[in-house]
Parts: structure tokens; sequence; C-alpha cells
């Protein structure tokens, strides 16, 4: 198998790990956990000679080729950066985590829930199809979910989660209309084909739409302006998260999504526009919101907008230097962001708090941990020999080269000092507030150093910091330039990484970003006081309130719809119906086609007279319901006789034999019911109701007349033709159903047993009241099986079972089959009980028909599983004929013992509902008669 | 032929709509089973109507289209399964609340409703 599948494949594996070892102790787990991530790590260093080479791997298996979708992963600079990164980190952060997690925390599912937005955020950098990066995008929103709640009995970890899975997951919406946008104008989904076709895809009237979709979901993802505010809230995650998905590696898909498609999207004047404004915004806002935070972690949250703002305004410039400046920066952002969140989290674990109120003169408590925390914030504010001064001196120095803005470009890189020193102030805020200025005030616990072992990934990182700020061309250089040609899609400019470029004026910007900065921190009294002036609107309150609204629309319109009036539905339904039918019929031109009428005779108009008679006296009659029923038999009846004469003799059994069995059932369910239904219609409700009714009623009429009066071009004749040669039997309505069509009939017969088993499940533990007469108050004969009846129908069985034996046996060639035999068997049945009563069949009737339905279903099963032993598909018939003595010539076919499988069910099925509900009129009579 | 076919179609249509649109349980199901005869005489007519063509080889000279009838068949059954469901569920709606109006409760009428307020007043 090959190793760039292997890769994610073991990290998603690795989910499993923590929770199996989550037993042993809680060091054994981190290392466990960490086994198959370092594993996979490992692989991708062995690639990464290769990579940097400029060498790209890809691979890919089909998934649904049809659509385009395939799982398709690469391996290029840019997933190369990223990878290591997530990695890396992520390595990191376990063993950061081992330590900063309580014994009252369960580890396994922080690991399992953190290994999985591994995976998520490893899919969304190597993947190579569009629709399989949205798919791992919306992963990450979803485990990013899940890691912030994880302290889910606070109620901000609730709240935040909240927040963020909603921003993000609109995002996401966006994102997948976008990459589908761009799917369909580029032809394919594949990620090579659309970064090679960028000027198709600039010059395409689509450009504009796909461009704001894809952005918004990289905004969203990203915290820029204005959906920013839901990172500070996600801050109620626990530090590790915040340390990993906040700083180095989720906010930073977004990056990851516009760095990737910038030789798709990236060159015109939009692209310019809305994203190198949106970083310019967020940029300055994310600075001075981080100065005036008080929770350490607020302030490490708004200046990690503030510096993802400066990556985005970086890339929609549009320069390839500046390109190669932002990713150099996202590798700068990620080393010192997660230290000082590390170092973040180290302070509140150890002195028990996160408000720079309180928290003062730590140094003389944990000089060690304060001086990493200084190098790292020293980087953040861009102090020369740090990582952050040489990304930050790149930046400086593009601004000076952009003139998209016409003549106020000059503007681009004065806000950029601006944002700057602020930069610098909020870091001079990080490192005097809290480990000068004074005594700590009030600490639920004293401070100490960390164990031993929390500090080693805040070591690491924070010596990154410094590696790559003093040698950055032998560190990060090879990286940095595959990456960025993997970005561009092209060869990379010529640029520098030395330190020293010569007094000129991004040095200059740097000088004054610096004093600028201090001057600012030295005043920050009077800041304060202006900022206390603004009213405080905290968007997590307006956000709730926002949702909450957004509910209670929502309750009421569906409310309004769904009221629970079944009543409503059906004139809801109906009248939908009415437009959707009605609509298509005004562009028929004549109602009449060009097949000629049947002649009318007699006997037709009899029986339509009859049939209309009947269903209007139903309707009128409605209310007094024994006599509805009984015309609603007629009206059966006659549908029966409509089937014999317009030649369906297997239709008109099965009509007939249905048609008993349903009054009988409705008969009895009416012993149970009101006889009478009470007049509660308005005169209103009745008109509107029958103009409903009216309309539908002549709409149907219309559509079946034109139908009928139009030739048919069938598919019969196939079945017709092959009914005989390849199934066997004469009857083609039967041979369809057991053989040409015997797959839908097995469904059928499934769904009958399904229904039958609802049926029974309600009828048990019915509890009923019990008539003891009828609505005149005549009460019921007490003579409830006649002699007469009992002789007659016992007399009647075996012929009765007879013609149903001879009905399925010839149904093969003639009318008849297990459906109908199955229901003259049923009735044959009924009779016995009617007459006789449930206790006198059960002592000699010993079926049990839940078995009956299962060994039904199961025949006809096993019958269409027969074949595959033979090597045919599924429900493949056979036939042969055979010869014997006296009987004579006969035949053989599967089809028959799939029919017996439907012949088993329908009984099985009809005497499960009507047995079981007339057991309810004697057996539980008594107890009712106890009760009383 | 074929037009008072249609007519009885739609005319038991008609019927089935209107029953199915009372409040009462019991109406409802009589309601479903007209409905389901006309379904079932409207899926059956799309093979068009034939006389003394009966689908079995060798019985006739023309045959009539057997795939509608196949098809009606099965539904004829199924439609069964579906009125006894609907009847079924009807009674233990009315068992165990105590009503057979298809809401479950039965309305107030404007009176009754003009009254109770009233009375509350």
């Amino acid at each position: 198998m090959n190793t760039l599948l292997c890769i994610p494949l073991l990290v998603l594996l690795g989910t499993l790990v923590p929770l199996c070892s989550t037993r042993y102790s809680r060091t054994a787990c981190a290392f466990l956990t960490a086994a198959l991530p370092a594993i996979a790590l490992f692989l991708i260093l062995q690639l990464a000679p290769s990579v940097l080479d400029g060498q790209r791997f890809q691979t890919s298996l089909a998934w649904v080729p049809s659509l385009g979708l395939n799982l398709a992963f690469r391996l290029d600079g840019l997933t190369l950066l990223f990878s290591i990164l997530i990695l890396g980190i992520g390595l990191l952060v376990i063993l950061y985590a081992r330590y900063y997690l309580s014994h009252n925390d369960n580890i396994g599912k922080f690991f399992c829930y953190l290994i999985l937005f591994m995976f998520a955020m490893l899919g969304v950098v190597m993947s190579d199809n569009l629709i399989q990066i949205w798919v791992f995008w919306e992963l990450t929103s979803i485990s990013s979910f899940l890691l912030i709640s994880f302290w889910s009995g606070k109620s901000e970890a609730r709240k935040g989660a909240r927040m963020a899975l909603t921003i993000t997951g609109a995002g996401g919406l966006f994102l997948l209309a976008g990459l589908l946008l761009l799917g369909n104008v580029v032809g394919s989904f594949d990620l090579q084909t659309v970064l090679d076709s960028g000027d198709l895809i600039r010059a395409h009237s689509a450009y504009p739409i796909i461009t704001v979709l894809i952005l918004i979901g990289a905004f969203t993802k990203s915290a820029q302006f204005p959906f920013h505010f839901w990172l500070p809230n996600a801050m109620a995650a626990p530090t590790p998260v915040s340390a990993y998905l906040h700083s180095a590696t989720m906010v930073k898909a977004g990056i990851f999504l516009m760095a990737r498609f910038y030789p798709s999207l990236a060159g015109t004047d939009l692209w310019f526009l809305l994203v190198s404004m949106t970083g310019l915004a967020t940029f300055l806002l994310g600075g001075y919101l981080a100065l005036f935070q008080h929770d350490l972690k607020g302030l490490l949250a708004n200046s990690t907008i503030s510096h993802l703002g400066l990556i985005t305004l970086l890339l929609g410039m549009g320069s390839d230097l500046a390109l190669v400046a932002a990713i150099f920066h996202i590798i700068n952002h990620a080393t010192f962001k997660a230290s000082l969140f590390m170092a973040a989290g180290i302070i509140d674990h150890e002195s028990g708090s996160r408000d720079m109120r309180q928290l003062n003169g730590l140094w003389k408590y944990m000089p060690y941990t304060a001086t990493l925390a200084m190098v790292a914030s020293s980087a953040m504010a861009g102090v020369p020999l740090l990582n952050g001064f040489l990304s930050k001196e790149m930046f400086f120095n593009e601004t000076l080269h952009q003139d998209s803005l016409g003549s106020l470009s000059w503007m681009v890189p004065v806000m950029a000092t601006l944002g700057g020193v602020l930069s610098v102030a909020y870091s001079t805020r990080f490192v005097h507030d809290v480990f000068f200025n004074g005594e700590p005030i009030n600490l639920p616990k004293t401070p100490h150093e960390p164990p031993r072992y929390m500090r080693v990934p805040v070591e690491i990182l924070v010596a990154l910091c410094l590696l790559v700020g003093i040698f950055p061309s032998w560190i990060v250089g090879d990286l940095l330039h595959s990456a960025s040609f993997a970005a561009l899609n092209a060869s990379v400019p010529e640029y520098s990484l030395a330190i020293w470029h010569g007094f000129n004026i991004p040095l200059l910007m740097s000088a004054i970003a610096l004093v600028g900065g201090l001057l600012v921190y030295y005043n920050r009294q009077h800041l304060f006081k202006f900022q206390a002036q603004f009213p405080s609107n905290d968007p997590k309150v307006l956000f709730e309130r926002a949702i909450q609204q957004l509910v209670a629309k929502a309750t009421w319109f569906i409310g309004f719809f769904e009221n629970g009036s079944l009543q409503r539905y059906m004139y809801f339904l109906f009248m939908f119906t009415i437009v959707v039918s009605a609509y298509p019929l005004l562009d028929l031109d004549t109602t009449a086609g060009r097949r000629p009428e049947i002649p009318l005779d007699a006997l037709s108009i009899t029986g339509a007279v009859l049939l209309s008679i009947a269903s209007l006296a139903t309707v009128v009659w409605h209310r007094r319901r024994m006599v509805a029923l009984l015309t609603l038999s007629v009206v059966g009846l006659i549908v029966t006789l409509a089937f014999a004469r317009f030649s369906a003799p297997d239709l008109a059994l099965t009509q007939l034999s249905v048609e008993v069995v349903t009054i009988i059932l409705l008969m009895l369910a009416l012993f149970f019911l009101p006889q009478k239904t009470p007049k509660e219609s308005s005169p209103r409700r009745v008109v509107r109701d029958l103009g409903i009714s009216a309309m539908i009623g002549g709409v149907v009429g219309t559509v079946i007349y034109a139908l009928m009066t139009r030739p048919l071009e069938t598919i019969s004749t196939f079945f017709t033709e092959n009914s005989k040669t390849g199934g066997g039997g004469t009857n083609v309505v039967n041979v369809i159903l057991v053989d040409f069509r015997g797959f839908d009939t097995l469904g059928e017969i499934t769904v009958l047993g399904i229904a039958a088993l609802g049926i029974f499940k309600l009828i048990a533990r019915m509890r009923l009241y019990m008539p003891s007469s009828n609505e005149q108050g005549r009460p019921w004969s007490t003579d409830r099986h006649p002699l007469m009846l009992s002789v007659v129908s016992q007399s009647l069985l075996p012929l009765a079972l007879l013609v149903s034996a001879y009905i399925f046996l010839r149904g093969h060639n003639m009318p008849g089959g297990g459906f109908i035999a199955g229901l003259i068997t049923s009735v044959a049945i009924i009779q016995q009980y009617v007459a006789h009563g449930v206790d006198w069949i059960k002592d000699r009737l010993k079926l049990d028909y839940q078995i009956m339905i299962g060994s039904g279903i199961g025949i006809a099963a096993l019958t269409g599983l027969g074949s595959w032993f033979f090597g045919r598909p599924f429900l493949t018939s056979w036939f042969d004929y055979f010869y014997l003595p006296v009987i004579g010539k006969f035949e053989l076919a599967s089809a028959m013992l799939f029919d017996l499988g439907v012949y088993l069910t329908v009984v099985g099925a009809t005497m499960l509902i009507l047995a079981n509900l007339g057991q309810l009129t004697t057996s539980e009579r008594a107890v009712f008669e106890e009760e009383a | 032929m074929e037009g008072i076919y249609a007519f009885c179609v739609g005319l038991m249509t008609a019927c089935g709509i209107f029953l199915t649109l009372r409040g009462r349980t019991f109406s409802v199901v009589v309601g479903l089973t007209l409905l389901s005869y006309a379904v079932n005489l409207f899926l059956f007519a799309s093979g068009r109507l034939k006389l003394d063509g009966a689908a079995v080889l060798g019985m006739s000279e023309e045959y009539g289209d057997p795939l509608p009838q196949a098809l009606v068949l099965t539904a004829i059954v199924i439609g069964f399964a579906m009125t006894a469901f609907a009847v079924i569920l009807a009674m233990r709606a009315r068992a165990d609340l105590g009503n057979d109006h298809v809401d479950g409760r039965i309305p107030q009428t404007k009176e009754q409703a003009r009254q109770k307020s009233g009375g509350q007043r």
C-alpha cells in the first residue's frame, strides 16, 4: 500500500488508541497515543527530501467516479509544511496535555478528539479533490466543537463551542457552494486541474460568486472580521486545544485555503479588495482588542486574530513575494503563538488564575517559564534576532511595494506600522503585567514552576523561534521555498532571508513600531479609561440573543404549518396537489385523444350508476357508520366486477377476497368505536371540503380520461412473449409477480409482514371500551355462535381449503396464485373464528401467525438465493416438465416455491391482524366485567 | 365507455377525499378505502381498457396489458394492510386518548371558546 494513503490512515487509526489505552496510566496513554502520529510524521519526513526538490506525490482511489469524486491525497511543498506543523505541534500538545489535564478529566476521550481533529486537519491539507477538502473541512469544525466543549459542565464552554460550530459550520456551507461552482466551471473536482486553470476561472462570469463564497468559508474559519468574535469565545477550551487549534492549525485552515487556491483565484482587483482590506481591518481590530483584554488567553486570542489578519493582508496583495512572506509568517506565528498559549496554560495551571489584574510579578516564582514566555512574546512583537522580526520586515517591505489603492496606497504601510505598534504594546503588556509590575494579588495558589516535562514543548518551540530568527535560511529556507513553489504553482521570485538588509524603510517602520508600542503601553492607563467609556458589547450575549430570536421565529413558522391538526395538513396537501396537478393540464389542448372508445353497453351503465349511487351514499350517510360500511362494500363489489369486465380476472379475484377481509375488519373495528359520527363540521368547512374534493376528483377524472383515450406504447409485449418460454407459465400477470418482477413482490410481502407485526404490537395492551349493547340500547345476543353457522362453516372449511389449493396450484397458468389463494384461505379460517370463537379455534388450530409470516418471507428469499448456487442472479427462476403415470404430464417451477412464500405471508399477515383483533372481543370481555 | 369509467374514478376520488377531510377517524378510514379503490382503478386503466382480453396465453386473440394488473394486484393487498393499520391505529388512539377525533382531542367550537373565555372573565 502506498505511503501517502498510509499517513492519514495511521492518524485515523490513532483515534482508537487513546480509547483503548485510557485504562493504563496517563503517561502510558499519552505515549501510546503519540505513537501513530509519530510514525505518520516519520513517513512524511522520509518523503520530505524529494518534495523539497520540487517533486509532488499524488495518489487516488476511485470513490464515486461518475460524480468526479475520488479519494485523493497529495503531498507537495505547501502540504508538507502544514503536515509538519499539524503533526509536530500535535505531538508537543499531546505531551503538554498529559500534564495540563487533571485526574478528573477523561484523558482518553480528550486524546481521541484531539487525534480526530489531527486527522481532519491533515485531511484538509492533503486532499487532492475539492469535495474531499470540504468533507475534512467540516470534520475539523465538528471535532473542534467536541474539543472546545470538552469541559461540558461549564456553560461558557458549551456556548463557545456552539458559537464556533455555528460560524465555521455556516462558513463551510458557503465554501461547499463555492467549491461546487468552481468544480463546475473547471469541469473537474481534481485539485491540480483547478490550480492549472486559473485564467479560465478568472475570465468566467461566475468568478465573483465563487471567490466570495470560498472567501466567506476561509474568513469564518480564520476568524477574519466580521466573523472574528467566535475565536475569543472558543478560549473556554482547555489550553492545549487553544495552543493547537486556535493558534497553529485550525484557524490556519482558512489561510491554507486562500494559499491553496491562490493560483486559481488571486490576482484580480476583487481578490485584492476583499482579501487585503478584510485582512487589514482584522489586523488592526485584533491588535486593538488584544490590548484591552484582562484575560491572558483573551489577549492571545485577539492577537491571533490580528496576526491572521496580517497573513490575510499579505495573501491579498497579489504579489508573489507577499505570498512568500505570508507563508513564512504562518510558520513563525505557529511556533511563537503555540508556545505562548502553552506558557499561558502553565501560568493558569500553577497559579490558578488567568486574570492579568491579579497576575503580577511572577518572575520571582517561575523565572524559567518567564524567560521562555518573554522570548516568545518578543518574537510576537517582532524584536530582531527572532523569527517574528524577519517575517514582519518582509511584511513591511511588501506594504511599501503595492499600489492597488491608487493614490491612497500610502495608507497601507502607515496602517501596517500602526498594527505593529499595537502588536508591540500588547506583547509588552503580556510580559510586563504578568511577570513584573509588583506583587500577585489574591491568587488562588502560590505560583511555582511546572513539572519538568510540561516545559519541554515550550522549550522546543521557543528554541525554534530563536533558531529561525538567527539562521533563517539554514532552518526553514528549503521548506519555505518549496511551500511557496507549491502555493504559487509557478516559479518562486528571488528573496533573501538575511537578518540584516541595511538601513531601509522597513527597518525604520520596525523601529517606530517598537518605540511606539512601548509608549502606548506606558500610557495604557489613559487608554483603559478611554476604553471604559464604551458600553461593553459582549458578542456572546448578542450571538445568543440572535440565535434565540431565530429559534423563536422558526418555532412560530413551524407552529403555523404544523399545529397538530390532521385536517389542516390534509387541507394543505390537497390544495398543493390541485395547484401542482391542474397547472400542467392547462397545456393539454384537448381532453380526448385519438384512441377510439369502447362503445357503451347497458351492463356497464348499470354498474356505473350503482357505483355512483353507492359512493355518494357512503358520503351522505357517513355519520351513520354501519350504513356507510354497507354502501362501501357495494362500491368494492362493483370495483371487483369492473376488474372482471375489463379483462383482469386475477384482480377481480383478489379484490373480492380482500373486500371480504376488509369489511370484516372494519365491522370488528366498528364494534369498539362509536356507532355514529357527531355533526361538527361548520357549513363553511363542508363547502370548502366539497370544493376541494370536487376539484381533485375533476382533475383525476380528466387525467385518466385523457390517458385512456391516447394510444399506448407498452413494454408488456416482452412479458407476453417470454411468459411461457422464459417463465414457464401462461398467466402473464402471475409470471410477472413471481418471476419477472419477483424482487418487487418480495419487497411487497415484506411490507405486508411488517405492517401486520406493527398492527400486532398496536393491538397488544390495548385497553378498549367494550359496549354491551348496540346504539339503540338493545343488548347483544347471548347466542354468540349460532349452531347453524357452526355446522355449515365446519363443512365448508375443507371445501374452501380445497378451492384455495386449486387456485394456488393453477396460478401459474390460469388466474390465481399465492396472493389470491392466501386470501381465500384466510377467509375460510376467519369464518371458523366467526362461527366458533377464538377459544374454540385456539384448541384446534395451533398456528403461530408470526412464524408463518417469517417463514413465508424466508421461503421467498431463500428461493431467490437458491439461484446463486447455480451461478445465476438473485431470483432467477427454473422450471421443467415431468411425467408421472396416472397423473400425467406436469410442471415444476421454482416460482411455485416463491409463490408458496407469498401464500404463507399473506395468510399469516391477514390472520395475525384479524385473529388478534377478534380476540379482544372475547378474551378481554371477562376482564372488563370483573373490573366493572 | 372510457368516459363513464373516468367519471366513476373521479367521483370515487372526490368522495374519498371529502371523507378523509372529516374530523373522525372512522370516516377517514372509509375515505382512505374509497380513495384506494379509485387509485387502483386509475393505475389499472393506465394499461387502457380492454374487453375479453385476459392476459392468459391462448385464451384470447389480443391481451390486455398485464403489467398494470400485476402492479395493482399487489397494490390491493398492500392497500388492505394500510387500511388495517390505519383502523387499528384509530382504535388504539381512541383507547389511549378517550376520543376518536383525528387530532386526538376534540377541538372547541367558536361558541365554546367564547363561553370559556367569558366564564374566565
